[in-house]
């Protein structure tokens, strides 16, 4: 494996952890209710980087982008939004797997971020996010001068 | 990792083809499948499909649905909670649907098949003499 790296590891195993923790007395003694799309982790994201830039793909099918809310605070970035349910008037149900409401995700960058570099685009119900990583962050080249 | 995390993960683990004719992990779309006195719709989550990679067929009762992801992956894996891969799912209809008038319509990511009833399935108001 190329690409293995201790740290990246302990950061997501970190937030796997986290992420079971964050329910507890909540989920995981009481089955829940009518667990929508808000109990749980909605909508799904990816993080990447690179030298430059954070990458953040959401998937959030089926919703107006006029919706979507994104909110940058120092290295945290909340998505909010509403998915409609479909337009059911006294119709018959045959599969109703599609689920709606209101939901709000925190993603946690390992970073502060650029803040006046924020990108997002809505493409085919998966929202795409830039972020820029701050200046001082990327890594700089020193030439050394030979005498 | 909760017994609940547990479940998501398996349930989006992709599944295979039901059918043996091209192999490779697949995803099954969620679906909302309603009837009207109408027609029949069925609203299909598929992120990451655009039109040019959307195949929908309708042969001898079986309504095929394949989606085609497209997505470049931008730099290194930090947090990774989805893979994309193809769309696959397979409906079996009833005869009495009209296929020839049936419209099609992606936006957003979620496809809209509105698939109208044949006239020998509509419901006939009886009126009753008095």
């Amino acid at each position: 494996m190329t690409g293995w790296d201790l740290f990246q590891e302990m950061d997501m195993l970190r937030r796997e952890i986290d992420q079971a923790f964050r329910g507890v007395g909540r989920h995981s003694f009481y089955p829940s209710f009518l667990p929508g799309i808000s109990a749980g982790d909605y909508p799904r994201v990816n993080l990447n980087e690179d030298e430059n830039n954070y990458y953040i793909e959401a998937l959030v099918p089926g919703i107006d982008p006029k919706d979507l809310d994104l909110n940058l605070l120092q290295g945290t970035l909340t998505l909010s939004g509403e998915r409609k349910a479909s337009e059911n008037n006294g119709q018959t149900w045959h599969r109703h797997e599609r689920g709606n409401g209101k939901f709000m995700r925190t993603i946690e960058l390992p970073d502060s971020v650029d803040g006046s570099k924020v990108d997002a685009e809505y493409r085919n119900g998966i929202l795409l996010i830039t972020l820029a990583k701050p200046q001082s962050e990327k890594p700089k080249r020193i030439s050394v001068r030979a005498n | 990792m909760t017994a609940q995390e547990l479940a998501k993960r398996q349930d989006s683990t992709p599944t295979r083809r039901e059918e043996t004719r091209t192999a490779g992990r697949v995803l099954v779309p969620a679906v909302d499948i309603f009837e009207s006195d109408e027609n029949l719709t069925l609203m299909a989550d598929m992120p990451g499909v655009d039109k040019e990679g959307l195949d929908v067929k309708l042969e001898k009762g079986v309504l095929t649905i394949n989606g085609e992801v497209n997505m470049e992956s931008r730099g290194k894996t930090l947090l990774q909670e989805f893979t994309s891969a193809n769309y696959y799912r397979q409906f079996k209809l009833s005869e009495h649907i009209d296929a020839e008038m049936t419209t099609a319509e992606l936006a957003n990511g979620v496809l809209t098949l509105r698939i109208p009833k044949a006239e020998s399935a509509k419901p006939k108001r009886i009126e009753i003499r008095h």
